[in-house]
């Protein structure tokens, strides 16, 4: 046996050198010469039916002036139409939820139940899911088929190839631009797709970058108080407007950091020389849209509303517990919150804030959410409707800046937990799955400060 | 580094067989964004999300379809354009075509280049007999003004092929009938094989009954006798550890154990 294995190794060595590194090249000649021979008789090309059509839009949308603003533009649309079409339903998910609260409390009394039961599960567990409902799910349930449509017709490789050249000048690759993409609809999905690209050094920006693009989950925090805050300010008639402008300023502010962090890790940690590769732009396809509906509803939509219902129902439970468990005449809650308040402060934030994101670590989508809780349970505010949030928010002492600290803090922090594990079991290193959070963290407090800074004088 | 530490225990990596492989399997190989999602969709009936492009399917998904009311698996490898480069999504559509034995190889192509997506299948052909050629995207095709003639390509690669529209559904029936005559060893295949030069087939006459020895049940050999001579590490690796043939035994064992 053993004599076999080395006599196999022995008479593949003696292979000539030259043979040996023209093998491939030779088969793969050789098959091309068949391939077009065979091509040659049973393929015919009845006429030369160019498509003028499909050429004139891919020059159009990877053109050198035409390409980027129209990209913007598609981006803008498609928050637009999330921004305008998710208000209401928002509204009336919010309404019917808290309607039925009042009859959950009502049936808790009948039954007798203890004070701290019904205040866990309904002001806690309840009202956690009520408010995940109703802020995620209109949103998420207009912005995912647009987006799958826009996947499904062929758009993505388009945007990779505009983008290419600015992955080339950070050192990294143009395929990152694809997994940048999978990103937004989810961070631990664009961390699994970078195994598309081939070199390790990129692979690893691609996967540590991934974080700055907002994921699912961060979205509806984005576009509310983009809605809410930054829009409010201007005239009804062109809010919207402004709102989905403010949406695609973060999201090329998010590209922005993407490029400048891959250029720094590519001059530093990982040095090397960006590869070189061929991206096959499809042909357009006319979008399957039933098909589209189903995957997205069921695959994207319910998939990350169900894991962001099973996150927030604990979460929920345990900020009421926070809120209602006292010592020394003082609850747990305001201790944390008054024990993060000055490190919040310093980058525009509050230490509210930064509690709901220590409790949120599982699941980002459940950040507004927490937040609403908290404060809610802090001001004692029974009844809540979304118009009413911003007044809870102005109570809370926020102003634009600090909405606009949290936007920033919210697309650079850290990647969610799941995204942190898929890091680790993609790349089968602590080291660098550590990096891939404390470098986020590091670049949101640092961005987040100046920002404020900056507007402070400003305002 | 990562990386470093790969390339240190560079091998071979078993491909998780299924536990019960009582079904046939099937497995679904082509190029990048030739709708070979689309295909397993429609064979399975299941709602695998399809992306209109490249790269989509990183991971093996596995479905279980119905011909003639037995049940057979079908197996969706990521896109590639060749089996001889290796990115780790390709690797996977590789080490599945060498060592997971399918019953039937499914090759998708794009009907309206067809030329292109032919460097794959001839590998394909190169290491298994059984293999149909699903020429996928002929609306398109047709479209372009491309005509493709079933009976001569049949007759040129001496494999079944069957013109699809995956979307629609057209074809789908006459792919099924046909992975039933492969599968079930009914047709007989002799693929067009690519000839090697002089030098090298001659290398390979003298490596392939070695390999085979030492390597019993591996029915690769000679693509892997090609691979050794051309220098691949994970092959030499895997020869050296003598561990080729567990990969493939792990295979026989949980299969039902028919292989050349």
């Amino acid at each position: 046996m053993k004599e076999e294995i080395k006599k196999i190794l022995e008479i593949a060595d003696s292979c000539n050198p030259e043979v040996r590194s023209k093998i491939d090249d030779q088969l793969v000649e050789e098959i091309y010469y068949n391939a077009s021979k065979i091509v040659a008789r049973s393929v015919r090309k009845k006429s030369e039916v160019i498509h003028h059509f499909e050429l004139r839009l891919d020059q159009l949308l990877t053109s050198k002036y035409f390409g980027f603003p129209l990209m913007l533009l598609l981006l803008a649309g498609v928050f637009f139409i999330t921004i305008k079409g998710a208000n209401y339903p928002s509204q009336l998910l919010a309404s019917g939820f808290f309607w039925f609260e009042d009859k959950l409390k009502f049936l808790f009394e009948i039954l007798n139940a203890p004070y701290w039961l019904s205040g866990f599960l309904v002001d806690g567990v309840y009202r956690a899911i009520a408010w995940v409902v109703s802020v995620m799910f209109p949103p998420m349930a207009i912005f995912f088929p647009i987006f799958t449509i826009l996947e499904d017709a062929g758009y993505l490789p388009r945007v990779a190839f505009n983008l290419d050249k600015l992955f080339k000048w950070a050192g990294a690759h143009g395929k990152q631009a694809l997994t940048m993409g999978m990103g937004f609809g989810c961070n631990a999905a664009g961390v699994v797709s970078t195994r598309i690209i081939d070199s390790p050094r990129e692979r690893l920006i691609a996967i540590i970058t991934n974080n700055f693009v907002p994921c699912n989950g961060r979205w509806p925090l984005i576009i509310m108080l983009a809605t809410i805050f930054v829009a409010a300010s201007f005239p009804a008639s062109v809010s919207s407007f402004v709102a989905a402008g403010t949406v695609v300023g973060v999201t090329l502010f998010g590209i922005l950091i993407t490029l400048l962090v891959s250029k720094f890790l590519s001059n530093t940690l990982l040095k090397g020389e960006p590869s070189a590769f061929k991206l096959e732009l499809p042909p357009y396809r006319k979008p399957q849209v039933l098909r589209i509906l189903y995957t997205s509803f069921i695959d994207r939509t319910l998939f990350v509303l169900g894991r962001a219902i099973a996150m927030a129902a604990p979460a929920g439970g345990l900020i009421w517990l926070l809120g209602n468990i006292y010592i020394d005449d003082r609850t747990l809650m305001s201790y944390g919150v008054e024990f993060l308040n000055p490190v919040g402060k310093a980058i525009g934030l509050d230490g509210a804030i930064l509690l709901a994101y220590i409790i949120a670590i599982p699941a980002n989508e459940i950040i507004i959410p927490t937040i609403i809780m908290i404060y809610s349970s802090q001001s004692k505010m029974i009844e809540l409707e979304i118009a009413q949030l911003k007044e809870l928010f102005i109570q809370n002492e926020w102003t634009v800046l600090t909405a606009i600290c949290l936007m920033l803090f919210s697309l650079l922090h850290y990647p969610c937990s799941t995204t942190t594990w898929t890091i680790y079991k993609e790349t089968k290193s602590v080291k660098w799955t550590i990096i891939s959070n404390l470098l986020p963290l590091a670049i949101a407090f640092l961005i987040c400060f100046v920002v404020y800074r900056i507007g402070m004088i400003l305002m | 580094m990562f990386w470093k530490r790969r390339e240190k225990n560079q091998q071979l990596v078993q491909i998780e067989i299924l536990p019960k492989r009582k079904n046939k399997i099937i497995a679904l190989a082509g190029n990048p964004n030739t709708g070979k999602s689309t295909i397993f969709n429609r064979l399975t009936g299941l709602k695998q999300h399809t992306g209109n492009w490249p790269g989509k399917t990183v991971k093996k998904a596995e479905g279980i379809f119905e011909i003639k009311d037995v049940e057979y698996t079908l197996i969706d490898l990521p896109g590639t354009y060749s089996l001889l480069s290796t990115s780790e999504d390709e690797e996977i559509a590789r080490d599945f075509i060498l060592f997971g034995n399918p019953d039937a190889t499914v090759i998708v192509c794009d009907a309206s280049v067809l030329e292109r997506n032919l460097n794959l299948a001839f590998q394909i052909m190169q290491i298994t007999n059984r293999c149909i050629l699903c020429v996928n995207l002929i609306d398109e095709a047709e479209r372009k003004g491309v005509e493709i003639d079933k009976e001569t390509l049949e007759g040129e690669l001496r494999i079944p092929v069957v013109l699809t529209n995956a979307r629609s559904g057209e074809g789908i029936d006459e792919l099924k009938e046909k992975i039933f005559l492969v599968s079930n060893r009914f047709l007989k295949l002799s693929p067009k094989k690519i000839q090697h030069k002089k030098e090298i087939q001659e290398k390979l006459n003298q490596l392939v009954p070695l390999i085979e020895r030492a390597f019993p049940g591996l029915y690769a050999s000679e693509w892997i006798a090609l691979r050794l001579l051309e220098g691949d590490k994970k092959i030499r690796k895997a020869i050296e550890l003598g561990n080729l043939l567990e990969l493939i035994n792990k295979g026989l064992n949980n299969g039902n154990g028919e292989l050349k």
